[in-house]
């Protein structure tokens, strides 16, 4: 079985940032692979382990995002491709359909038989992205998936919301995109890091995959990047961890719980 | 312009969101005088129709197809609903079903989707106000088209209330079952030994902790509050702690006198699950939307004040 894995770097913000038009310096931003593509990912590897097959990851980004690519190839991904050129690297922002539209050119041009994502990006968190890759696909998918049986079909629980699961079967081929939980993505050892180092990443541009740049236009314009107001009324106490504790005593007495 | 919001039922029950849908939708629609039309698709439609008919609901469609939510079905049934009624915006709700069809109806309409609205508005085009980086930072997002898809978050608009007298329309649907290519075969609910929605007092541990043997303090902390210790979703994805002690969206709802949320972030998926009397937050970010919500907090290492406070609370 042959699955192809969409991963992605996430960024976030550090403790203390800066916020400069539409853009946040580098410098305030972490970046590392996307939380739930680390389950999907783990996913991908331990059916390729136990039946055989390959694991390809297709990710969207420029040359500063290898370095999480390697993670995935050092967590057991065989092969890695990387979609990145002028046009891409104009947008404005990565919307979900245009990110559908480039992700569904690399399925096209590998042909899995199935195709995992995380449920969100922990960064942009959109969490439309699955769905819209295979509608145009015109596949079948599963979304939120925390458990996963593969025989004819995909069988999977899908996680709603209030601790209930959906049981569902999924044609295939299908995406289905991972929730967090459902396994315990590992650590790379050395030797695959290292491996991963010297590993080649196929890099591709829109016209290698056969797009146009009229393919990837979207009509959504960001227009304001802030902090949001404080709307809390939260009384923040300073001082020594004694001396806060004490004054979280106080509170937690005051509330007569403790009896 | 019109706007068309797709309600959401489960298990027999239409979700609360659909009347927060409707409100985001009425206001939407306002700014333009334009007309509020529902759709609402499988199950008991009439019933769902009755409590979805509030004030200032223009026409409620109906689409009479199986019973639970299938996205396959909701697919094409709201497509041709789109393309029929030929909305400016057709909203949904930004839950897990939500997010499981409304991208494909906007894939196959080419139009644009934007989830997860914190806020809605329209002046000759349609803005959007939403959050990145787990709400630390939030961005306004303008669309330029004739239509548009969007999801809204839940608990971000009151519910719509009044009765309405709203026309109700039964939309003829043409669903190709040969494009349905999921079923649904059961519901599983998720239990456990502990149900921490019945705990008075909760210390709710999060990823700042660490690691599982450091879970310790938080233990110390609770042990001396007689609390039930509970935790955000990254400490039961390690397993650290079992499912049942998850607060949040896909965990329990917790309405305690008091919650303690000691390295916990505050990501909308946890905080809509904590309804506290008293929320105190201890965690090293003063930037951290966990901040948004407590009432008393401290900002500094949860390894020294967790201590201090266990300390302080078995001297007294
Ligand atoms: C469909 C779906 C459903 C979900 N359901 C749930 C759910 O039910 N419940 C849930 O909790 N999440 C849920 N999530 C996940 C959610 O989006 C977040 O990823 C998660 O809540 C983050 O947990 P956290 O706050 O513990 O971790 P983080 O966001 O990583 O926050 C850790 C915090 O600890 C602080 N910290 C670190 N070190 C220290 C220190 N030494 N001292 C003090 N503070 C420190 C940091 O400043 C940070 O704010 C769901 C996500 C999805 C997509």
């Amino acid at each position: 079985m042959k699955i192809l894995v969409t991963i992605t770097e996430t960024e976030s913000v550090d403790t203390v940032f800066e916020i400069d038009g539409l853009e946040i310096d580098s410098r305030y931003l972490s970046t590392d692979l996307n939380e739930w593509d680390a389950y999907a990912l783990e996913e991908a590897v331990q059916i390729a382990e136990d039946g055989g097959g390959e694991v390809v990851t297709a990710t969207i980004g420029p040359e500063g995002v290898e370095g999480t690519v390697r993670q995935a190839l050092a967590k057991g991904a065989d092969r890695a491709i990387r979609v990145w050129d002028e046009e891409l690297a104009a947008l404005d922002i990565l919307d979900p359909l245009t990110k559908a539209t480039v992700l569904g050119a690399v399925v096209d041009a590998e042909q899995p038989d199935l195709v995992f994502t995380g449920v969100q990006s922990g960064d942009d968190v959109f969490g439309a992205t699955p769905v819209a890759l295979a509608s145009t696909l015109g596949w079948a998918w599963g979304t939120v998936v925390n458990d996963l049986q593969i025989d004819e079909v995909a069988h999977v629980h899908r996680e709603l919301e209030g601790n209930l699961e959906e049981l569902t079967d999924v044609e295939r081929p299908a995406v289905l995109s991972i929730q967090t939980g459902i396994n315990q993505p590992r650590h790379a050892s050395l030797r695959d890091i290292t491996r991963a180092q010297q590993a080649e990443i196929d890099t591709r541009s829109l016209a290698d995959l056969d797009l146009d740049v009229d393919a990837i236009a979207s009509p959504i314009e960001q227009t304001d990047l802030y902090e949001p107001e404080s709307e809390g009324e939260a009384t923040i106490y300073e001082g020594s961890p004694e001396e806060t504790a004490t004054e979280l005593a106080a509170v937690i007495e005051e509330t007569g719980v403790i009896r | 312009m019109t706007v068309l919001a797709i309600a959401e039922h489960r298990r027999g029950e239409l979700r609360e969101v659909s009347l927060e849908l409707l409100a985001a939708s009425r206001k939407l629609a306002d700014a333009t005088d334009g007309g509020l039309h529902v759709g609402v698709v499988s199950g008991d439609i009439e019933r769902y129709t009755e409590r979805l008919n509030r004030e200032d609901v223009d026409v409620v469609h109906t689409v009479a197809y199986g019973e639970e939510f299938n996205h396959d079905v909701y697919t094409q049934a709201v497509t041709q609903l789109v393309e029929a009624v030929e909305p400016t915006v057709v909203l949904a709700p930004n839950t897990v079903n939500g997010l499981d069809y409304l991208p494909a109806v906007a894939e196959r309409l080419d139009i644009p989707i934007v989830t997860d609205a914190t806020e809605l508005s329209y002046d000759e085009h349609l803005t959007v106000t939403r959050e990145l980086y787990g709400g630390k930072v939030e961005t306004t997002l303008d669309i330029d088209t004739q239509q548009a898809a969007v999801t809204i978050r839940p608990g971000s608009w009151p519910r719509a209330g009044g009765t309405g007298d709203a026309e109700i329309s039964a939309f003829d649907a043409r669903i190709d079952e040969s494009a349905v290519r999921s079923t649904v075969t059961g519901f599983q609910e998720i239990g456990g030994e502990v149900d921490i929605a019945e705990a008075d007092v909760l210390v709710a541990v999060g990823r700042g902790i660490e690691s599982e043997d450091n879970l310790e303090i938080v233990r110390d902390l609770a042990d001396a509050l007689d609390a039930t210790l509970a935790a955000s979703r990254p400490v039961i994805d390690n397993g650290w702690l079992p499912a049942d002690r998850q607060v949040g969206q896909s965990g329990k709802t917790v309405s305690p006198e008091l919650y303690i949320a000691v390295g916990i972030s505050g990501t909308v998926q946890h905080v809509s699950g904590v309804r506290a009397e008293t929320f105190i937050a201890i965690n090293d970010d003063p930037n951290a939307p966990i901040f948004e919500v407590a009432d008393y907090g401290v900002v500094d290492d949860l390894f020294e004040v967790v201590p201090a406070l266990t300390e302080q609370l078995t001297r007294s």
